[in-house]
């Protein structure tokens, strides 16, 4: 069942159009990443699921609502965390939260339960009657998620919900989310230009210059471009690229101390190696395709020039002596 | 078709739909506000003093220097005008802090939230006008100080137009806030309307000694008519200093600006871009 589906979403402020034609779905309990560089959209997408912007054509519906006509409908159906921060600075971490209980309309005993399992969670329990301004911004963050998850939202939305965070902050903020994931069952929608948050959800769109230009799960996105790398370290190295080609047909690159070469899965081709070789085998080396290649891929750019990227993930193996 | 039964099936998709005014949302706004008027101490403290500088300072040095008609001195002209002058500023503070919510994103907040526009209006114009009507009844408890005596039925009379006034005030601030995008703004309108407004509202001099054009721009002035019904009140004698306006056109005018401006202010507040 989709809880999102969005349908030739146009979006065009004064001449210049923000969302150009997109459509997607998103299934209910699923965590859904938009991933694209500042100005692709993906601000614009959100504001108008949440009812703060009307499109300019198409259809967006959350929950079974439609986002234009039904906006009371939608509004209560959802969680939000914005970009920047917005709780009210001078009132304390308990008053936010239960400004937003009140706004939502719950009743006062299941407001108090709400409030202080959360806190809890969240940590903030004792930090309850401090004013928020006294926080850091991984507290308020927190506190902001906590806030949007009270009034038990079908759709969590998350725009950018780590953006100015210190890393060790944002693994917190995300172990929170995830865990809270699987806790309540809800949905989460985030917008993101990390690619290492969007990695861990379950399935991504890639939007740019207001299009969707690829949407699938990571891995399905990852299919995209040319498949993993293996680097193996041999006894003998010329023995092994011999045997590769007689027994899988495949061509590897001679390296200086290694030989690489490409293959589709390359997880599921590893122990393939170890049964169809008979050269020892020293080390392997298997690298992932990132999601980073996918977009340099897809777009011929980076997504970000200050990107932080590792040079993605390498997944070491080690055969025992 | 099957996931037609689910969707049919689940009660938790059926429509809400909202209500005109959310009375639990209009509440915890307006509490808010009371909370933030006094943490903010900085505001509270230029609240306090702001109307007591000019009334005691500014009232007891033009005292010396004007010659006043035996039975009132400048002081006790001042008084009604300081009232409108702290109910003018206050409001449109209160107001103004829509757009401080905007620029914070607080706003946001309240907007994604399921309540209607004209619940946020509302919570707004009622805690702004309720912060006025504290702070303007507050300053009656210093007539006595320049000599004018008021009993309990002229306070009676007086907080029902301070309560006028100041939701008029704060409607037109809620008003002009809408269009605000920026703090930047506020001091454009600071010095373009809420000034010229003070100084041209009968407050600190009778209005109709002014020359013809600026005499016209205090008939357009709502507080010109606040101002004036407050002197019908205080002021014993309806002399050459007293009221120069009728009671009922006074209040007749308020009223009507006061309606007008909160459906401006709730229509500019349900436009979407």
């Amino acid at each position: 069942m989709s809880i999102i589906q969005v349908t030739d979403l146009v979006k065009k402020y004064n001449g210049l159009t923000a969302v150009n034609g997109i459509s997607f779905e998103v299934k209910q309990g699923e965590s859904f990443g938009f991933l694209g560089p500042n100005g692709a959209g993906k601000t614009t997408t959100i504001n108008i699921l949440c009812t703060l912007l009307s499109p300019t054509s198409g259809t967006a519906e959350v929950n079974g609502h439609d986002c234009l006509k039904h906006a009371h409908s939608v509004r209560s159906s959802i969680g939000l965390v914005f970009q920047d921060i917005t709780l009210d600075n001078d009132l304390t971490a308990y008053e936010n939260l239960k400004f937003h209980c009140y706004l939502y309309n719950m009743n006062k005993r299941e407001m108090e339960e709400r409030i202080e399992a959360i806190l809890n969670i969240v940590g903030l329990y004792d930090r309850k009657d401090d004013l928020v301004r006294r926080f850091s911004g991984g507290m308020k963050r927190r506190l902001e998620i906590a806030r949007g998850l009270l009034h038990h939202p079908k759709v969590l939305f998350l725009d950018e919900p780590t953006l100015g965070l210190d890393p060790q902050t944002r693994t917190n903020v995300w172990e929170f989310i995830n865990n809270w994931r699987k806790k309540e069952g809800i949905t989460v929608f985030l917008t993101t230009h990390y690619m290492d948050e969007a990695e861990v959800c379950d399935r991504i769109a890639i939007i740019d210059h207001g299009r969707i230009i690829a949407c699938g799960t990571p891995e399905e996105l990852k299919k995209l471009i040319r498949g993993d790398t293996i680097y193996l370290k041999t006894a003998d190295d010329n023995r092994a690229m011999s045997e590769l080609k007689e027994t899988f047909d495949i061509k590897a690159a001679k390296l200086h101390d290694s030989i690489s070469f490409n293959v589709e899965s390359g997880d599921k081709f590893i122990p393939k190696i170890f049964e169809g070789l008979k050269t020892a085998i020293v080390s392997v080396n298997l690298k992932k395709p990132t999601l980073d290649d996918v977009f340099i891929h897809l777009t011929g750019r980076e997504i970000r020039e200050e990107n932080n990227n590792k040079g993605g993930e390498l997944l070491k193996l080690r055969r025992r002596g | 078709m099957s996931v037609e039964k689910v969707f049919n099936g689940h009660g938790q998709r059926s429509r809400t739909t909202e209500v005109m005014f959310s009375y639990k949302a209009i509440y915890v706004i307006i509490s808010r506000e009371f909370k933030r008027f006094f943490r903010q101490k900085g505001r509270l403290l230029v609240t306090i003093s702001r109307p007591l500088l000019w009334l005691f300072i500014v009232g007891t040095g033009f005292t010396q220097m004007v010659n006043m008609p035996a039975t009132t001195s400048y002081k006790q002209f001042l008084l009604p005008g300081i009232i409108g002058m702290t109910i003018l500023f206050s409001s449109v503070f209160s107001s103004i802090s829509v757009v401080w919510d905007r620029e914070f994103g607080f706003l946001r907040e309240m907007l994604v939230a399921p309540i209607s526009r004209a619940t946020i209006v509302m919570g707004k114009l009622l805690s702004g006008a309720a912060l006025s009507i504290v702070q303007g009844m507050v300053l009656l408890v210093f007539s006595p100080l320049v000599g004018i005596k008021v009993t309990l039925p002229g306070i009676l009379a007086m907080l029902v137009l301070i309560a006028i006034l100041s939701i008029a005030i704060t409607a037109m601030g809620l008003f002009i806030a809408s269009f605000l995008t920026s703090l930047e703004g506020f001091n454009v309108i600071m010095n373009f309307i809420v000034l010229p407004m003070f100084f041209l509202s009968g407050a600190l001099y009778p209005m109709n000694a002014l020359p013809t054009v600026l005499h016209y721009l205090t008939l357009i002035n709502p507080l010109s008519y606040g101002v004036d019904a407050f002197k019908h009140i205080l002021f014993e004698k309806n002399g050459a200093l007293g009221a120069e306006f009728p009671l009922f056109l006074d209040i007749g005018l308020l009223t009507v600006f006061s309606i007008a401006m909160i459906i401006l202010a709730a229509r500019s507040f349900e436009r979407k871009e």
